[in-house]
């Protein structure tokens, strides 16, 4: 104890201001970022964005990119990409359909096979992209088309010709396990919320939040789980490991084949969860679920402080790249400007957040 | 005396290249043995046959008299024999100390750990903190600074207490002073005599002579995938261990490997 006290008081190192310190956080960009663009829908929104309603608005959309983000965050720390969870959802998606509707499985079957169907395609990316050595870009851009193309054909297969797959609605509604994936969460609690007059209400008593929709916890759940993974556990060293330098993790003994494998997995199992999510939401199932979400869940893993060449990144700051993302979308409407700036925002944060990244990684390291 | 890690007969073919041909190897405890020879020599499929990095096509390993058989660099590691590779071996983003642990992470107790698999890092500081101390490299001060943020001496001295720390009975350091500047090697080799008075044997490779010279108390030469000779430093001079090992001159009849 006396010995880390008197540590603490080296005179020979340079006292780090708390600024400075803040400065080397990853997700430090990420959460900048996400307090400029409130700012910015504060000044020239409609109020009503910010109402409790209006937040549960674009967290929808937020969480449901998140959770893909999350993902995709991990893998990139780990030093890979995978550009096929946007068909991934669509390809779980139409895996899940076919299970409730055309196999007519209970939830309790078909989630956990649904997530088995995600993780065994994960893994067949993973090991290619392992065993071949060729970068991961190049084998999951053959999959974003594969697996989109097997979700279009596979669909008018089990529907005779149709791109949707219709009906879970019916299938699922009274099964116990529904309301872990879809709905609200939190409905009585609300309820009594708005009796209590501090949510709002419609004119019949009925409170205008129904309540938390259940994607957005599963997304709080996905961060929280994943930032203690990375922080407190061997298997983030690993993750950080691996992306980080390769040959000196695996000299150090550390199983990298088997980390990056697992994370593939991971990140097609995440994409099986949206897919979930948001066909029990939608009722249906449509080949183009999904579509450019890879794209979109990269960007917010960047912007969350994600480097392209791996080893560095965090959870939290891709949790906060998806807020903003679903606050521009949504946000937009609420606003006199045309929605399709939307993409022009996207793109705009996208380079904003490497060049600041960039700059500060140099400032870092930097000095040498 | 009975050498503490010896090797007999080893043979390494890459395809039609013969790496190692039927080579011997002993690395006397205490001391410190430096390996030279040419490029080409063969002497890095040596090293990684006996860190375990690669499996040799014949010939045994022994290990203070047992004989062992490495498949992976991580089975060297468990029998006590700890690799510092030419290139610097961490992870950038990460703290001196996860650096350390990396592959040997300790975990809380109870069910923290075994359950939630949590790391204990209190402990893993205060490991770090005293092995770095020991070795005087406490002018690192901060352990939980990122490795990225060191200088290319400081990222090898914290590779080498990695080493002392774990490495109960061999250490094997890569060229560890090649990419270093002048200083820095400086601090490098002062470690090496560091680790050496801990009683734990050294095998050195490096091509830089006057470093070899320095610190090693035999030198082994090899020369197209065998051991020529091992000579002492103290009765040859830099241009005959150099001859040697190009072939210029031949070993006195003495110092010649069996």
């Amino acid at each position: 104890m006396t010995e880390s006290a008197q540590v603490s008081v080296d005179e020979r190192i340079k006292q780090e201001s708390f600024l400075a310190k803040l400065m080397k956080r990853p997700e430090l960009g990420a959460i900048a970022g996400a307090i400029l663009v409130c700012i910015f829908f504060l000044i020239t929104a409609d109020p009503a964005m910010f109402t409790l309603s209006g937040v549960m608005n674009f967290m929808t959309p937020a969480a449901q990119l998140g959770i893909l983000a999350i993902g995709a965050a991990l893998l990139m720390i780990g030093g890979e990409f995978d550009l096929s969870i946007g068909s991934m959802v669509a390809f779980s998606g139409l895996f899940f359909g076919v299970c409730v509707v055309t196999w007519q499985l209970p939830l309790v079957l078909s989630i956990p096979m649904t997530f088995a169907f995600a993780a065994a395609v994960g893994a067949i990316n993973g090991n290619i992209v392992i065993r071949s050595g060729l970068p991961s870009f190049i084998v999951t851009l053959a999959f974003l088309f594969i697996l989109r193309g097997l979700s279009l054909v596979g669909l008018k297969m089990a529907t005779g010709g149709s791109t949707q797959l219709r009906g879970v609605r019916d299938q699922v509604e009274n099964d116990w396990l529904a309301p872990v994936f879809s709905g609200e969460a939190f409905g009585g609690l609300f309820a009594w919320l708005a009796e209590l007059g501090v949510v709002e209400t419609f004119k019949n008593g009925a409170p205008k939040v129904p309540g938390i929709p259940v994607e957005i916890l599963w997304f709080i759940a996905i961060t929280l789980a994943a930032t203690y993974v990375l922080l407190r556990t061997p298997a983030g060293n690993w993750i950080f490991a691996s992306g980080g330098d390769k040959v000196a993790a695996s000299n150090s003994g550390v199983p990298v084949n088997r980390v990056k494998i697992s994370l593939f997995m991971l990140t097609a199992c995440c994409a099986a969860l949206v897919a979930i999510i948001t066909v029990m939401d939608a009722g249906s199932t449509d080949a183009r679920r999904g579509f450019q979400k890879e794209f979109e869940a990269i960007i917010a893993a960047v912007i969350g402080g994600c480097l392209l060449t791996g080893g560095y990144g965090s959870a939290i700051g891709a949790f906060f790249g998806s807020i903003i993302f679903g606050m521009v979308v949504i946000g937009l409407t609420y606003t006199d400007f045309d929605q399709d700036w939307f993409q022009v925002f996207l793109g705009a944060m996208l380079l904003i957040a490497v060049l600041f990244n960039n700059a500060i990684r140099k400032r870092v390291t930097g000095e040498r | 005396m009975e050498p503490i890690l010896k090797g007999r007969n080893l043979v390494k073919r890459y395809g039609r290249v013969t790496a190692l041909d039927h080579c011997d190897f002993d690395l006397m405890p205490g001391e410190i043995l430096a390996v030279i020879g040419d490029n080409g020599a063969g002497k890095s499929t040596l090293i990684k046959a006996v860190s375990g990095a690669v499996a040799p096509d014949e010939g045994e390993i022994w290990l203070e008299g047992r004989k062992v058989d490495f498949h992976s660099p991580i089975d060297a590691r468990e029998a006590g024999i700890e690799t510092v590779y030419q290139t610097l071996a961490m992870s950038p983003a990460l703290s001196i100390t996860d650096n350390m642990f990396m592959g040997r992470e300790i975990r809380r107790k109870g069910p923290l750990g075994s359950v939630f698999r949590m790391l204990d890092r209190p402990a893993m500081e205060k490991f770090a903190r005293d092995k770095l101390n020991e070795l005087g490299l406490m002018t690192i001060q901060n352990i939980n600074q990122a490795v990225e943020t060191l200088s290319g001496g400081q990222r090898q001295g914290v590779a080498v207490a990695r080493a002392a720390a774990f490495g109960s009975k061999v250490i094997i350091l890569d060229e560890p002073t090649a990419a270093l500047g002048v200083k820095e090697s400086r601090r490098v080799l002062d470690l090496i005599q560091d680790v050496k008075s801990r009683g734990i044997p050294i095998i050195l490779i490096s091509h830089n002579m006057p470093h070899v010279f320095e610190v090693a108390d035999r030198i082994h030469v090899h020369r197209l995938g065998k051991r020529l000779c091992v000579i002492d430093p103290k009765d040859y001079t830099m241009s005959d261990a150099v001859a040697f090992m190009t072939g210029a001159k031949e070993p006195p009849e003495q110092d010649r490997a069996a």
